[in-house]
């Protein structure tokens, strides 16, 4: 179950982030976020619902702004980058959605193929193929390849949604709750292909979610966002290794009987 | 005492109530003008989604194709059908070629197939834009560099401009055989004085201002029903709504245009 270590490059960041703010009206979800990525690292963010792990994740991929602070992606400023810029970057960056969002109307293959066609112009059909047979080959699904989405389960979807982000070879994955809503067994091999891909793949990730068991198989670092910041960041047994009361209810409910 | 304290809220809250509504209004028009702006502003612009524009026109005459043959066929007949009585009176059934000619090609034909393919097609796409939205797969498409707006919407509003005049000719054509099988069955009137007779009337402005009105109306449907389907939100909910959202404003549009084209056309006769 312990992650095992990770060949991670402690001069080379690959995400920077200072003092991130953001509100939705009166609501302040960020209240100033710090926060580094490493090459070759996965970042696991914990907390509770409705605290901001998604929104952090959407900012950083560009899908919502900040209102101040400051987000580099792989040497990138968000803040001021210019729309055909930030087209080329988000390239670069994996995003497995919490519920996968595979495109209903279209078959595996062409859901796969999507981002191929569309991002790598003058492609062959030949490399096409290949392509798409070595990331379903690598979440190992192969099988699935003519299916369409309404004929997966939950668990496959999850996987055909991040060999969808995988195929443009990524340098940063974000994973939104990548095991909500699985059972036991198909989180644990979910949490096998993240550590699979941070391997085959070199990437860096960013994990939320709020299932200590995914957070204990995937982590090479936990941050635990409260109140809008990061309130403890380290090992995941530093971050655990607490009495306070925002935190140990987290450990107890998934570990203490 | 209880009373006193309540009525200057209660009336503070209407008064909030009527001025969040007609603000919200405005913000919706604001909203609607920024997207058509959207609209133009992209479609020129590379890439062309020539293939999804294509796959899209076939969606929309397939979609619609057999209520609309049947609705314009039935609607050649019983048109015919109903004025016949009141040209009898005067001896003039020979104008009825002319009568249900004017009538199809100036005002039912693109009216009635605006409507259906409201019904139809804005209905599915603010429906399928709508789902696509809430189950987060525009987001999927814009963080792998797709340009959603571009491919989403700009291909069906394409689709929709350009198929809705096809099939508003179509539903001309089909009316027209109605009205003639009819004619053809109760005055015996041959094919060609038909034809000569129903063509007669019409003239270069009228097919124009009605294949502009079929233009219009494509327009307006595709594009409310992407606007409607594009900001959904609150879930499953927000998926009906913006279906039944895209057919009540494209209809209320429709009739609106109509209005404003015949006023327009007029001009130039």
């Amino acid at each position: 179950m312990e992650k095992q270590k990770a060949n991670i490059d402690l001069n080379n960041e690959v995400i920077r982030i200072r003092g991130l703010q953001k509100s939705f009206g009166d609501y302040h979800v960020l209240r100033g976020i710090d926060l580094d990525l490493y090459q070759g690292e996965n970042l696991v963010v914990l907390g509770r619902s409705g605290t901001g792990k998604s929104v952090l994740i959407k900012l950083i991929s560009g899908m919502l702004y900040p209102d101040t602070g400051t987000i580099n992606v792989l040497g990138n400023e968000l803040t001021g980058i210019t729309e055909k810029e930030m087209e080329a970057l988000r390239i670069r960056i994996g995003f497995s959605f919490q519920n996968s969002a595979l495109y209903d109307s279209m078959t595996v293959r062409k859901n796969l193929e999507f981002p191929l066609v569309r991002n790598r112009k003058g492609i062959t059909r030949k490399e096409i193929d290949t392509n798409v047979h070595s990331v379903l080959d690598a979440v190992g699904l192969s099988q699935t390849i003519n299916q369409m989405p309404s004929e997966l389960s939950g668990g496959q979807r999850k996987r055909i949604g991040i060999a969808r982000t995988l195929i443009l070879n990524p340098e940063i994955m974000l994973y939104d709750e990548p095991t909500a809503g699985l059972d036991p067994i198909t989180c644990i091999e979910i949490n096998e292909l993240i550590n699979e891909v941070q391997q085959r793949y070199n990437t860096s990730s960013i994990i939320i979610t709020h299932d200590l068991t995914c957070a204990k198989m995937v982590g090479d670092r936990v941050a635990m966002l409260l109140d809008g910041q990061f309130q403890r960041v380290g090992s995941f047994d530093e971050v655990f290794a607490t009495d306070d009361a925002r935190v140990k209810p987290f450990y107890d409910y998934n570990f203490v009987e | 005492m209880e009373g006193t304290e309540t009525t200057p809220r209660t009336i503070a809250s209407r008064i909030k109530g009527i001025r969040d509504a007609i603000s919200g209004f405005f913000l919706m028009l604001y909203r609607i003008y920024a997207f058509v702006l959207r609209f133009f502003k992209e479609v020129f612009l590379p890439p062309y989604e020539f293939k999804e524009v294509v796959r899209q026109c076939y969606e929309t005459g397939v979609r619609s194709f057999t209520l609309i043959t049947l609705t314009g066929f039935i609607i050649g007949v019983i048109f015919t059908k109903q004025s016949r009585p009141s040209l009898t009176d005067f001896g003039a059934t020979s104008w009825l070629p002319s009568l249900v000619s004017i009538a199809i090609m100036k005002a039912l034909a693109p009216l009635v197939t605006a409507l259906i393919a409201a019904g139809k097609v804005g209905s599915s796409i603010g429906a399928e834009l709508g789902s696509m939205r809430v189950t987060e797969q525009i987001d999927a498409m814009e963080v792998s560099g797709t340009k959603p707006f571009k491919f989403l919407v700009c291909t069906r509003v394409i689709a929709t401009t350009f198929t809705i005049p096809l099939l508003a000719t179509y539903v001309a054509l089909i009316a027209l055989f109605g009205g003639y099988l009819n004619i053809a069955q109760n005055e015996g009137t041959s094919y060609s004085t038909f034809i000569e007779q129903a063509f007669e009337p019409i003239t270069f402005v009228d097919i124009w201002a009605s294949l502009a009105k079929a233009v219009v109306f494509g327009f307006t449907i595709g594009i409310v029903g992407c606007y409607q389907g594009y900001n959904s939100t609150k879930g499953t909910e927000g998926v009906g709504k913006a279906a039944n959202g895209a057919v009540v404003t494209a209809m209320f549009l429709v009739f609106i245009e109509e209005v404003l084209i015949v006023q327009i056309a007029g001009w130039f006769r």
